[in-house]
């Protein structure tokens, strides 16, 4: 196992193979990038299948992980420290980023989510996504934990900001996630229990306020999932086809590009949001298995790596982007089965669709910065 | 200010990611179970609904069986159509193409606003009709000119089709298109695709033998509801079953007869029936005038249907069963065996019968048809000259309760159970049913006189040509009564085989006694052979014996306007929608009878004069060979049923044939 060669001590570093070598000069962690090569693998076969044989589709995602391992190797390369103070600057760009998008961004689909900076499309609520836990984790590197009242005030206007904004764009899913990526920063900060229960009571009252300032298609989408039949062309249409689509699959599913939901266009959004459905319905509950097994190896090896890390701002930031990674892979889950309203969350590595690739990576670039240096670090 | 504890903070960070990883672990249980809900527990329901989504089923009908005559002639066929079809998603300019075709005179301009409703009611990847049967010049027209038309296309269908048109179409019957009452009746997976169905005749007695079993063929459709190929997708669930096309039926009907029995009522009102008196076949069945079925299997348009409701001759009217008339004199040899039977007269007693009849204690008097003298009458002259002073008589000594329970086991007043719909009770009148009839008591008695011309088979009696026929059968056969069909046998068309009918006895008058039926059924040779007989003229030159009564059915009270009657009833002088219907029966030969005539033709006059002759040609044509010759096995043809089937004998029935029937037995 490359894992046991590579954790071993500098006594049996000359027994390393070649291979290790060249890992060990880039500072990427073996298991978890064999983790991820084979998730997106895995992606990019099911791809083939929902785009239709779309050749052009899959090219640009490879390209897009190709990027993407391009970013995450020169994170990789990045020192922690490096990155620690950047995070502000990161940070305050990130919120110059959005108030632009929400100036003069490019609106599609009657959202205002991208920058048009000429060939490429760019999202800021993404950079967002590691830029908030990056900043909360910079912010609580320096002090005690866990976090006092007033450290938690200043957290929450760190999360806050950002998610405001980009709910405003309006993309609920997003600032969901963000939210997320920041919230596991405190609570791996300790944050108390009892604190959690009250910020989880506010939450829900805020959501019962946030219910009334939402868009007309926000609260549809709410309100279709809980009654998904009531409009079984309009709203519905999603959840019901995803889940005729996962539940004919059965056990062993349809086959690879056999799915009739899939290729027959009934699965609406089968490339993207809904891609868990297409590997639900042609490769069964065993495909779901196999994919959900890949996700808990990856998950499982960042939080190890986290956990290895000596100094708060990584494993705080180590931990969020982990943790964030399962966020992302439980609610995209959630959502195609019919356990979670439907909000535009992707499946890492998987689905089709730029930014969202290059962030993840990115992620685990910055993991594999954060546990590769930790004996720099001292 | 607190400092920071490293190893506290390790230590908490480690515990805070376990506790994480047991709250992940915790939410991919959920995800799990509800994978397990759907792909396992919920799997089958769900399986159908993506099949639902994904397949369309497209039915094939089957072809609708043939109805042959026992000759093998093609009575009913299946002809092909050619039908233009739209896609309109496949039609890029929709009001330029259909413009285009009313240019080259495929569609007439005023169809245009309600073709426009019917393609706006479809789906854009339906296709559908736009123009039903196109003729050769029309397909060559467009043909030419296809690639003109993308979206529209020319289509092939099957639809019924009678080649001799009206002929037999009273028996046969037509298709029409399914209507929503009927919609309701039918299993909808039975009829998809399935355009008509059967009407009248045998073709709606016959439907579901006639229909067959309609195939399908399952194609893919994406959601927009466009068929699409995907090798791979769903192809074992893809299913093709082939239409099994219906059972041909075969008529007991002869067209030679039938043809000549429609020629021989042409330009008349009237009916004919000629039965097979020893099976009940149905060997002619004609109602004049007739209409030509073909209009209804194309669908009939408001206007056609319109003329033939107001059609004064009313040519939708199948006389056969539905017209209800007095009998006349036909009625004659009934009355006789029921009185002879139940003793109430002597059959060589002579009665004087003078110029008119009349009730004791009453002045009212009863004429015979021509004021005509009688005389000595025994009921042998007066059978043969149908004298009606003596049956006058004769219903009065009967009495209306003998009667009424000796004419229905002739077969009258309730249906004679053929098989096609539609048919008439006709009437026997009777104490209880005059009761019923009037609300004032004293109206509603029975009186002598109702008796009386009850004798002559006038009055309340009614009958249809059809029980006319059946009653001349029994006759025919000294008392066995068939139950009359159209249908000897079912045609399994893949495998050729014939699936026969036996035929059904429904009634046995062994209580008739050889003697009895010998004195009537003499006196109704003696009508075709006796210089005195009402058929002599039109009959005695005939090869065979013929057994006939002739009847004139009184239509007017006597005096109303427009009916001659100063001193006798002369046909040429009244009116002639207001002259007397004929009848005649007869069956021959009368030793050994093979077959039994029922001939009616409304206002012709006298029955000899008007229906005779009818009946003579029938029973020419069917009895005798080119050579003149009697045939040994007339109406044999190559589908007609094998001899010698036994009949199907109705309960409380004697099966056993009496030494008079076995005499008269082919």
């Amino acid at each position: 196992m490359i894992h046991e060669e590579f954790s071993t001590d500098s006594r049996t570093r000359r027994t390393l193979s070649g291979a290790a070598r060249v890992l060990l000069a880039l500072k990427v962690d073996g298991p978890l990038a064999v983790g991820l090569a084979l998730t997106a693998a895995f992606g990019l076969v099911v791809l083939y299948s929902a785009s239709a044989e779309n050749a052009s589709m899959l090219l640009r995602t490879v390209l897009r992980l190709v990027l993407g391992i391009i970013i995450m190797l020169s994170v990789a390369r990045i020192s922690p420290n490096l990155l620690r103070r950047a995070s502000p600057w990161l940070y305050g760009l990130g919120i110059v980023l959005l108030l632009a998008v929400a100036a003069v961004g490019h609106v599609h689909l009657g959202a205002k989510r991208w920058l048009d900076l000429g060939p490429i499309h760019f999202q800021p609520s993404e950079l967002m996504k590691i830029a908030v836990p990056m900043m909360c984790a910079w912010y609580l590197h320096e002090r005690p934990l866990p976090p006092r009242l007033g450290d938690l005030g200043m957290l929450g206007l760190i999360i806050l900001a950002p998610v405001g904004l980009v709910a405003k764009e309006p993309d609920l899913g997003t600032a969901a996630l963000i939210t997320a990526a920041g919230a596991v920063v405190v609570f791996l900060a300790g944050l108390r229990v009892r604190a959690i229960v009250i910020l989880l009571l506010l939450a829900a009252a805020g959501a019962t306020l946030g219910l009334r300032f939402m868009h007309g298609y926000q609260r549809e989408r709410l309100l279709t999932f809980l009654n998904p039949e009531a409009h079984p062309l309009g709203a519905g249409y999603h959840i019901i086809q995803s889940q005729i689509a996962v539940g004919s699959g059965g056990v062993f599913g349809k086959g690879w590009m056999a799915g009739s939901q899939a290729q027959l266009d009934f699965l609406p959004e089968r490339t993207t949001d809904f891609i868990f459905a297409v590997i639900g319905e042609e490769f069964g509950l065993l495909g779901l298995l196999v994919l959900l097994l890949l996700y808990a190896y990856v998950i499982g090896r960042s939080i190890y790596l986290a956990m290895q890390c000596p100094d708060t701002f990584s494993r705080l930031l180590g931990g969020s982007i982990a943790l964030t990674f399962f966020v992302y892979v439980i609610i995209n889950a959630g959502m195609v089965t019919g356990l979670v309203p439907v909000v535009g969350v992707p499946l890492p590595l998987v689905s089709y669709g730029g930014s969202s690739v290059v962030t993840v990576l990115s992620g685990f670039g910055i993991l594999m910065s954060l546990f590769s240096h930790r004996k720099l670090m001292g | 200010m607190r400092i920071k504890d490293h190893w506290r903070e390790q230590r908490m960070f480690n515990r805070r990611a376990w506790f994480a990883g047991a709250l992940m672990v915790l939410s991919v249980l959920a995800v799990l179970g509800r994978l397990y809900y759907l792909q396992v527990v919920r799997h089958h329901y769900y399986n159908v609904l993506s099949l639902d989504n994904g397949v369309r089923t497209v039915p094939i009908p089957a072809a609708r069986g043939l109805i042959l005559d026992r000759n093998g002639e093609v009575i009913a066929s299946n002809r092909p159509t050619f039908d233009l079809d739209l896609t309109p998603d496949e039609a890029p300019d929709l009001k330029d193409e259909l413009g285009h075709l009313v240019r080259l005179a495929l569609l007439q301009q005023s169809d245009l606003p309600q073709l426009m409703r019917t393609i706006a009611s479809h789906e854009r990847f339906d296709t559908f009709p736009i123009r039903l049967d196109l003729s050769a010049q029309e397909v060559g027209r467009f043909a030419v000119r296809r690639y003109e038309f993308p979206g529209i296309d020319i289509t092939s269908r099957q639809a019924r089709w009678y080649p001799f048109g009206k002929l037999a179409v009273d028996a046969v019957g037509y298709v029409g298109t399914i209507s929503a009452s009927e919609l309701a009746h039918l299993n909808p997976a039975e009829y998809a695709g399935t355009a008509v169905i059967g009407q009248t005749g045998v073709e709606a007695t016959y439907e579901q033998y006639l229909h067959g079993t309609n195939g399908y063929r399952q194609t893919l459709v994406d959601a927009l509801g466009r068929p699409v190929r995907r090798p791979g997708v769903l192809g074992k669930e893809l299913h093709f079953k082939a239409p099994v096309p219906g059972d041909d039926v075969v008529l007991s009907l002869d067209l030679k007869l039938q043809r000549l029995a429609e020629k021989l009522l042409k330009g008349q009102d009237g009916a004919v029936v000629a039965l097979d008196p020893w099976t009940g076949d149905v060997i002619a069945m004609a109602s004049s005038p007739a209409f030509n079925p073909n209009l209804f299997a194309r669908g009939i348009t408001e206007k056609e249907y319109r003329a033939l409701i107001d059609d004064p001759r009313r040519p939708l009217f199948n006389r056969t069963l539905r017209a209800q008339l007095p009998s006349g004199s036909t009625v004659k040899p009934a009355l006789a065996l029921g009185a002879l039977t139940d003793g109430v007269i002597d059959a060589h007693q002579e009665v004087l019968s003078g110029y008119a009849y009349h009730l004791p204690h009453s002045a009212h008097l009863y004429h015979n048809a021509n004021h005509e003298y009688c005389g000595e009458m025994t009921m042998r002259k007066a059978i043969i000259m149908s004298c009606d002073v003596y049956f006058y008589r004769l219903a009065h000594l009967m009495g209306i309760d003998r009667i009424s329970s000796w004419l229905p086991q002739f077969g009258f007043g309730h249906r004679t159970g053929i098989d096609i719909p539609g048919e008439d009770r006709g009437l026997v009148p009777s104490r209880a049913w005059k009761r019923r009839q009037f609300a004032n008591p004293a109206q509603g008695e029975w009186f002598p006189g109702d008796t009386v011309i009850l004798g002559i088979g006038q009055g309340y009696f009614l009958v249809t040509p059809l029980q006319m026929a059946h009653y001349t059968a029994m006759l025919a056969t000294r008392g066995l009564s068939y139950e009359p069909r159209l249908v000897t046998g079912l045609r399994n068309p893949r495998t050729d085989t014939i699936h026969w009918k036996r035929p059904v006895l429904d009634g046995n008058l062994t209580q008739i006694s050889p003697a009895t039926w010998k004195v009537v059924v003499k006196a109704m040779v003696g009508v075709t052979t006796d210089p005195k007989g009402t058929a002599y003229w039109e009959m005695h030159n005939s090869t065979y014996p013929i057994a006939g009564k002739t009847g004139t059915a009184q239509l007017v009270r006597e005096g109303a306007k427009g009916y001659a009657n100063e001193g006798s009833y002369h046909a040429d002088k009244t009116l002639k929608q207001l002259r007397d219907d004929a009848w005649f029966i007869a069956f021959a030969p009368a030793n050994a009878p093979r077959i039994a005539v029922a001939v009616l033709v409304e206002h012709a006059g006298w029955g000899s004069t008007g229906a005779a002759p009818i009946a003579h040609k029938l029973m020419d044509a069917y009895l005798l060979g080119p050579d003149g010759k009697l045939l040994a096995d007339p109406g044999h043809g190559p589908f007609s049923e094998p001899a010698h089937l036994p009949p199907r004998v109705t309960r409380g029935v004697d099966p056993h044939m009496t030494p008079e029937q076995r005499a008269a037995a082919p």
